[in-house]
């Protein structure tokens, strides 16, 4: 009789090496065979390889959990969600079905917004570049406007000239919150007294009025105390505009950048040491508002989350298509989803689990995605077990600005699909073909082959 | 394949390199391939000793060995 085969492997015996950690690394892996209790397989076999994931469940649970967060220390809180993290049409419905507001940064966004049935007075107009007919329609529709320069302001006064009437917008401000780098591109700068600049033009033109402040200190802020300090000086200049030129602050919107449960490249502690909860992020920024805010005024404050909302909810399933050797004796294996899928594999460390046992022991192994580039890498290190040609990888979170600033390099983008409440899936995107890449294509009839 | 002939070998899969003075541990079928690999045989012969020990088949056994191989060759035993 046969022996049951395991792979053959050689480890080398390291001596004086302690491991701090309880598990030994040599036979410890991570399996999730079903997402939302579908099994990984299925999914593959029904929807292909590779496939991003969404769950449904997970999605609502997150902006509950977020909302639930602040609107149980703050009574008027609303969240505008941040379509670029991720601007699918089910992601931002399901959102929208929750009562987020959009929050858009772009013509084109603005108009996928409109188009997916937002009205105006729900969607919030932020960004650098918003062109003058998108501008003005936003005005039209009663838009949320947050301007972010003096050029913007002149266009808004031209659009409120043309339209007749006054044009209430909020503008963006740019402080130092104690967050390096400080992003001051965007904005009106606090304390060089540029913003109070702005609001002096707002008030002098007349065309405009001032009902809100918006402000974004970073992404990824891993520091709640950075909010408290943004939101005491944000309320602090909010009355200060008010007690100058008798405007009323309707709203304090202070952006994104809740960080989600990920371990960044560079980072030695685990992201659950690591990284607070939304409720720490609620704590700090409710009880700085309580701290500056005069006795019964309750502004609006407005969240723009993205990542911490959508990053956790979404999978992607990847299957090894090759394995290799590489001259430093680490296992290399290349997956059919690369950086083209994965743009946040440039900063995370993904989750990175076994939609099936393997015997034998780990080993560490880098995974490449399928690009004839160097830097296409998605995984830079791990301990995995022998995997054979067709084995599936599922890498987690992928929920945030993957489905956004994915590039179609050379590869099709694949089917993106959503586990339902139910446990039905359905498809959100369809994978691409040729048709869907050279749809805008004109060939020269000169040109023309045969 | 010199090296691997120096190589002080015990059935438990514990492996003695005195050239460099380093020990590795491999499983039974490493054990198998190191051991042919020292007695001189060929990677076809060493493919069939594979198969007609463990319950694999002969495609898997050759892409499995070759790997191995390159593995010895990283770790200066080849």
């Amino acid at each position: 009789m046969r022996l049951k085969y395991e792979k053959p492997v050689i480890t080398k015996v390291e001596t004086g090496f302690m491991n701090k950690f309880g598990s030994s690394p040599l036979y410890a892996r991570k399996i999730r065979k079903d997402i939302d209790g579908v099994s990984v397989e299925e999914l593959v076999e029904r929807f292909g390889s590779p496939l991003f994931v969404i769950s449904e469940r997970k999605l609502r649970e997150n902006y509950k959990r977020l909302m639930q967060a602040f609107s149980s220390r703050y009574p008027n809180v609303q969240l505008g969600w941040s379509y670029k993290t991720n601007y699918l049409q089910a992601v931002c419905a399901v959102l929208h079905q929750e009562g987020a507001l959009a929050e858009v940064v772009s013509k084109f966004e603005y108009e996928k917004a409109r188009k997916l049935g937002m009205e105006g007075h729900q969607i919030i107009f932020n960004g650098p570049y918003k062109p003058y007919e998108a501008l003005k329609l936003a005005a039209e529709e009663g838009a949320v406007i947050n301007a972010d320069h003096f050029d913007e302001i002149f266009e808004l006064e031209r659009v409120a000239q043309e339209l007749g009437r006054q044009i209430k917008i909020g503008i963006r401000l740019n402080m130092d919150t104690g967050i390096y780098p400080q992003w001051s591109r965007f904005g009106f700068n606090l304390e060089s007294g540029q913003a109070m600049d702005a609001v002096k033009r707002i008030a002098s033109g007349d065309k405009l009025s001032l009902n809100g402040l918006h402000c974004h200190i970073g992404t990824f802020i891993l520091e709640p105390e950075a909010y408290a300090r943004e939101v005491k000086k944000m309320v602090e200049f909010a009355y200060e505009v008010e007690d100058k030129f008798g405007y009323s602050i309707e709203y304090i919107d202070i952006g994104g950048g809740f960080p989600s449960r990920i371990k960044l490249k560079g980072t030695y502690l685990s992201p659950d040491v690591l990284i607070p909860s939304v409720e720490e992020y609620a704590e700090k920024i409710t009880q700085a508002l309580y701290e500056s805010l005069r006795p019964g005024d309750f502004p609006k404050l407005i969240l723009e989350t993205g990542r911490a909302i959508i990053d956790e909810a979404e999978y992607l399933i990847t299957s090894i298509v090759a394995s290799k050797r590489l001259p430093d004796g680490r296992k290399a294996y290349v997956a059919d989803a690369g950086v083209n899928l994965l743009f946040t594999a440039f900063w995370y460390k993904f989750n990175v689990e076994l939609a099936q046992e393997a015997s034998g022991a780990n080993e560490p192994a880098v995974i490449y995605g399928p690009l004839c580039m160097n830097i296409d890498v998605i995984d830079e290190g791990s301990m995995l077990p022998p995997l054979e040609k067709g084995s599936r990888l599922v890498f987690s979170p992928v929920g945030a600005y993957n489905n956004t600033q994915w590039m179609q390099f050379i590869e099709y983008r694949p089917n993106v699909v959503m586990v339902m409440e139910d446990g039905s899936v359905e498809v959100i995107r369809e994978k691409e073909d040729l048709s869907d890449i050279e749809r805008r294509e004109r060939l020269p009839e000169k040109l023309k082959l045969k | 394949m010199q090296r691997i002939a120096q190589l002080a070998i015990n059935e438990e899969g514990f492996v003695f390199d005195p050239v460099q003075g380093e020990s590795f541990t491999v499983n039974q079928t490493g054990l198998l391939i190191i051991k042919a690999l020292k007695e001189g045989k060929s990677q076809e012969e060493i493919i069939r000793e594979l198969v007609n020990r463990f319950e694999v088949d002969e495609d898997k056994a050759r892409i499995d060995l070759v790997d191995f191989i390159e593995k010895l060759r990283s770790l200066n035993l080849l």
